[in-house]
């Protein structure tokens, strides 16, 4: 069997089991926290296909997060478009500005690159707030996300809502998996630990890298829509730098060198936020313990440790 | 947008003077910590984005030795010299430990310090405002320039962050241990086969950013409002600052800190909303013409 086929099977089974969930124990909060964390991983798993596939470490990608949600909010608000086409129109848009802002950027190298995406982010979220007539300012978007209507699907229930999420976080996983997995993926790959070798094998290193940030805009784009419309509208924080670190971690936590690690590093992260905003006022404190438990125990993010320590089993036993 | 205020405050020195004077201690005050920043990247080549924790923690220091002692000249070492050895210790048990790891592993450690640091002063000094309040020693009538009102607590300020500024200055070109941190920044592994403990330096390093984080928090504190995480914005803006200097360049932060300061300045007057944006615009266009900043060199 093809390594697509499987992964494709997988990705069934896990979407069948996640769709079948609801019929066999109904849990607000489960199907809560799936929403909540197929915006997220989306996002993160979107921001691992620069840092962790591409090499291409991002402090800015929040920007795209905020960019599709606003775009969609502002299309389901603004104009009379159904729910499936503004969708659509979003990801186009997104796209659009990404190709502009990724030609800005992906000129420059390693911390620079991180530098120039933050600050065009913050450029963006500036001009968020300061255009109130189209954004609402710092209020945001209020005023929910009309038409919340798609293919028979009233996803103003949350059960529907669940639904579309979940089906949404499967088939962005797998075809980002598909992009890695790719000979397309395998260039990036080489540019990542060898980029002189890349330019001299003859590949032109900017269209590779012009694509990859496109495609992971596109990707956090889709995770922005799901947030918009778990919060009704939009909202500057969506667009703000937190949002971008929230990936950056996320990532980190669950490992930069596993494909499913952004998607682990979502889960513990919101499970961590959930819990401690529960039990103490003090979240921060035990949130910034175990970050640096994390982060000085393991030195890498929790599959990527797993992983290592079964190759090195392994290899012992061999 | 406001151009008309702007142009009309361009025609009137007494606004000239007030929104220079403003604009300098902002930059004057960024520039301390920016200064720290830059030293840090320049010989560590570390992004220190814990930074703002230190001077939030001077600002914090500053607040309660003032109210014990009644001194605020005590209260502003004591905030320095506490910050130095905070910054030593931050840099010997947290950051040792990540010595050439991926700079993501770096922004999350100090992410976790941001985090447990923020709720700490949280537990001691309250999640509610604090107002330091003006120290005695500059309770008295404010001093007119060209008719423009400028606070002696102002001058003052401007006064001792550029004598500070000389003193690193000459410290880092003048004296041996400067030029060492000169010559590390460089090339540390040269420094360090030359026999110079280079552990101890870059503990040293930490300290000195550190130090001057924690004075610039003191000396801000008279004027800005305390509160948990009022080391943010601070970090983000010495951070821009440290990019358009050039990184490593302690002349470039000193030149883009009073820039942006007067940027803030009289933003503020003609795009009140929209300052922040012209300052990130700012950092985008320098690092699309010069990556490496004002001052800074090609780095690969």
């Amino acid at each position: 069997m093809t390594p697509l086929a499987r992964e494709g099977g997988i990705a069934l089974i896990v979407l069948a089991l996640l769709l079948g969930a609801p019929a066999l124990f109904s849990s607000p909060a489960f199907e809560d926290f799936i929403i909540r964390l197929s915006a997220l991983a989306l996002f993160a798993s979107s921001l691992n296909l620069l840092v962790g596939a591409s090499g291409m470490i991002s402090f800015g990608h929040g920007m795209f997060y905020g960019f599709g949600a606003y775009a969609f909010a502002l299309l389901m608000q603004r104009t009379a478009l159904s729910l499936l086409p503004a969708f659509l129109l979003t990801l186009g848009l997104t796209a659009l500005a990404a190709l502009l802002v990724g030609g800005v950027c992906i000129r420059l190298k390693t911390i620079y690159f991180a530098f120039v995406t933050l600050a065009i982010q913050m450029l963006f979220y500036s001009v968020i707030i300061s255009w109130e007539s189209l954004t609402g300012g710092d209020q945001g978007l209020r005023g929910g996300i009309p038409r919340r209507v798609i293919a028979g699907l009233d996803i103003n229930h949350q059960r529907h809502l669940y639904q579309v999420c979940a089906l949404l976080l499967v088939v962005g996983l797998f075809a980002m998996r598909h992009i890695t997995a790719s000979p397309f993926g395998m260039t990036l790959r080489m540019i990542r630990d060898n980029e002189a070798r890349a330019a001299f094998l003859g590949i032109p290193l900017w269209r590779p890298k012009l694509a990859v940030f496109v495609l992971a805009a596109v990707f956090a784009a889709l995770g922005g829509v799901l947030a918009s419309l778990f919060v009704s509208g939009a909202y500057p924080e969506l667009a703000d730098w937190p949002i971008s670190g929230q990936a950056i971690f996320a990532v980190m936590l669950g490992g930069i060198e596993s494909f499913l690690g952004p998607l682990a590093g979502s889960a513990i992260l919101l499970a961590l936020n959930d819990i401690f905003t529960r039990i103490t006022e003090y979240h921060g404190l035990v949130q910034g313990g175990v970050i640096l438990l994390f982060a000085l125990g393991l030195r890498r993010g929790v599959l990527d440790f797993l992983r290592r320590d079964r190759a090195r089993g392994e290899a012992a036993s061999r | 947008m406001d151009l008309e205020a702007l142009v009309a405050c361009f025609g009137s020195l007494a606004c000239v003077v007030t929104q220079t004077t403003s604009g300098l201690i902002v930059g004057l005050l960024l520039f301390l910590v920016a200064a720290g920043l830059t030293l840090i990247f320049g010989v560590l080549k570390i992004v220190n984005f814990a930074h703002g924790t230190f001077y939030m923690l001077g600002a914090y220091i500053a607040y309660s030795v003032l109210r014990a002692s009644g001194s605020y000249g005590l209260a502003v070492l004591a905030a320095g010299a506490a910050m130095a050895v905070f910054g030593v210790a931050f840099e010997r048990f947290l950051i040792a430990r990540v010595y050439g790891g991926n700079v993501l592993m770096q922004l999350l450690i100090c992410y976790a310090v941001v985090l447990i640091f923020d709720d700490l002063v949280k537990l001691v000094w309250g999640a509610d405002f604090h107002a330091m309040g003006m120290p005695d020693a500059f309770q008295r009538a404010p001093i007119f320039i060209a008719g423009g009102v400028v606070p002696p607590f102002y001058a003052g300020l401007i006064a001792v962050s550029l004598c500070l500024a000389a003193l690193l200055g000459l410290g880092l070109g003048v004296t041996r241990i400067g030029k060492i941190i000169t010559a590390a920044a460089d090339n540390p592994q040269m420094v360090s086969a030359l026999g110079i403990n280079t552990t101890a330096l870059f503990a040293l390093v930490f300290g000195l950013g550190g130090g001057l984080a924690g004075l610039a928090g003191a000396l801000a504190a008279p004027v800005r409002s305390l509160s948990p995480g009022m080391g943010f914005s601070v970090l983000i803006e010495s951070f821009i600052i440290t990019v358009i200097g050039g990184m490593g360049s302690i002349a470039g932060a000193l030149l883009a800190a009073i820039g942006i300061g007067l940027l803030r300045g009289f933003g503020t007057i003609g795009f009140p909303l929209f300052t922040d944006g012209l300052i990130y615009a700012a950092m985008i266009l320098v690092l699309l013409l010069r990556p490496s900043g004002l001052f800074g060199r090609e780095m690969v």
